[in-house]
């Protein structure tokens, strides 16, 4: 137990960071797991494709809050691409060994809504060849 | 008195094979989620495996013999259940897979024929969502409305209102037992009062039948719906109680063969109750093992495990109380005598589910989350809650096994 609940966990549970709300974020999205009704929001703010802000807000275990809180400090400056990419153990790996296939979803949840945020951006973009601010379809 | 009921209840877990079981880390098992489902006696896994072993056939139309006693075991079962709910007859009692199959089916028959607009639906704040949503869908389809008699912070009924709440009411549907809070329903005064009103009265059973003595006939009521599973028989095994006059008045549910009379090209007439509401061939093995399960309880006896829960569940409240001090907090009536053996809590800013996960780490099965009442969590303003439940095989060890794992959770979360 002491393995899943490990110190940094509980701290990042505790004292999440970049949680809020942006004024004017670019992405917003959000989801719940209608499980165990944990629930997460995530806001971006995004300059040239790329994440240059991020808030997350939401109430739920410590373990999809964590998870959450430990990913915004990930996606700061990575490009929304990117974000859309990123497979499951890039989150499982922050939250560390010892998640059980029943809470999989808790860990994942941020990255979820994270992805869907940026995916929800990058189709609103132009149908386009990439310009040369770096954007692509 | 608690230490004899206790030495009883931890001779009949001997009677459950699964509870002997160590879990993955070689943990005693605590189960106390049996408000979710109930584990099985070794006489109803018997029953399962001595029916598919000896009796198996199709019911009702078959002339061989094990045809007639694969009949005769599904019958007996009903009369079992009839017995148990003390039902006028047992052709009152329909098999259903469980109370949400009941509920849905007094919906799309009775409410259907009888419900319009300026009628009303009367339910609680406290109901599980298998008792709201199918109000929901048939109000929105008939044009009835649906109103909730409220609950307070415990979760207690408020019936100052109630004759107002009532006024045009055609059907009242309300828990007996609110599975996230443990309220018992005050049906000695909401039954006379909706009949006063003129409104018919469905009770979901699923949370008392298990637990306490029912009678249908002195309760008055006119639908009850219990799962087998709740109450020591299999999964997909329920039933419906109803009172002869309305069942006969009802359309069918579900139609095709065993449902009917004769059938022509044109046209069909109905089987009589209740195989009326019993089409195709009925979930025949898991109704001979709720027979079952109905004699090993009154083997047991509905009174001594309604003690037996509220001794334990006193034990347990008195444990739990020790924690307050660090943040603990119980839901649900104050009143012991208005709960039953369910407890709700949190413990400090530990969330449901992680309390839930170290304490499975410790062997103890609790359920945690919103407990499928959505509105009421929202209400109550709990994004969620653990919850302990008990049943005949639960003792004062399992209750101390609880309090073991919670000094474990607080020590994980470094609480102080």
């Amino acid at each position: 137990m002491d393995d899943l609940y490990k110190e940094y966990i509980l701290d990042h549970y505790r004292q999440p960071r970049n949680f809020g709300h942006l004024d004017a974020p670019t992405a917003v999205a959000e989801d719940l797991n209608p499980l165990c009704g944990d629930r997460i929001r995530f806001e971006l703010l995004v300059d040239d494709g790329k994440v240059t802000d991020i808030r997350f807000s939401g109430q739920g275990c410590a373990i999809s809050q964590a998870s959450a809180s430990m990913l915004t400090e990930n996606l700061k400056g990575m490009s929304l691409e990117d974000v859309a990419r990123l497979p499951k153990e890039a989150v499982l790996e922050n939250v560390g060994i010892g998640i059980s296939p029943a809470r999989i979803k808790c860990a994942t949840l941020g990255l979820k809504v994270a992805k869907s945020a940026a995916l929800g951006e990058i189709a609103r973009w132009p149908d386009e060849e990439p310009s040369e601010n770096g954007r692509s379809k | 008195m608690l230490a004899e009921l206790d030495v009883r209840a931890a001779q009949l877990a001997l009677d459950f094979p699964i509870l002997a079981q160590p879990t993955s880390l070689g943990k005693r098992l605590a189960f106390l989620d049996s408000a979710a489902s109930s584990q099985k006696p070794r006489s109803v896994i018997d029953a399962l495996v001595h029916y598919y072993e000896h009796d198996n056939a199709n019911i009702h139309r078959g002339v061989y013999e094990l045809a007639e006693r694969a009949t005769a075991a599904f019958e007996a079962a009903r009369e079992k259940v009839a017995r148990f709910v003390n039902a006028a007859e047992p052709a009152e009692i329909i098999w259903t897979r469980n109370t949400t199959e009941g509920i849905n089916l007094v919906s799309y028959t009775w409410g259907l024929q009888h419900l319009g607009p300026g009628d009303a639906i009367v339910t609680s704040q406290l109901e599980h969502h298998s008792n709201l949503v199918p109000w929901q869908l048939l109000a929105a389809k008939t044009g009835a409305e649906l109103r909730f008699i409220e609950v307070d912070a415990d979760g207690c009924y408020l019936l100052g209102d109630l004759e107002a709440k009532l006024r045009g009411a055609k059907l009242v549907a309300l828990s007996h037992v609110s599975n996230t809070l443990g309220t018992i329903a005050p049906l000695e005064v909401l039954i006379p009062a909706a009949h006063a009103a003129g409104a018919v009265v469905l009770i979901d059973g699923a949370q008392s039948a298990p637990h306490f003595p029912v009678d249908v006939r002195a309760l008055d009521v006119d639908f009850f719906a219990a799962s087998g599973h709740k109450m020591c028989g299999p999964t997909g095994i329920g039933f419906l109680y109803g009172k002869r006059k309305l069942l006969e008045s009802m359309p069918p549910f579900l139609t095709g063969g065993d449902m009917i009379r004769t059938v022509a090209y044109e046209d069909t007439t109905f089987n009589e109750i209740p195989w009326k509401f019993e089409a195709g061939t009925s979930n025949i093995a898991d109704a001979v093992g709720l027979g079952a399960a109905v004699d090993y309880l009154d083997s047991v006896g509905m009174e001594w495990i309604a003690e037996h829960e509220r001794a334990l569940t006193a034990y347990a409240l008195e444990r739990l109380a020790a924690f307050e001090g660090r943040g603990l907090v119980i839901y649900g009536p104050k009143d012991r005598a208005q709960r039953s053996g369910v407890i709700s809590f949190n413990f400090a800013d530990i969330h449901a589910h992680d309390l839930a996960t170290i304490l499975d780490t410790e062997g103890v099965c609790i359920r945690a989350g919103h407990h499928c009442t959505m509105p009421l969590m929202e209400k109550m303003g709990w994004p969620a809650t653990a919850r302990a439940s008990f049943y005949l095989y639960n003792t004062e060890r399992d209750v101390d096994q609880l309090v073991t794992a919670l000094e474990k959770a607080a020590k994980v979360f470094r609480l102080p």
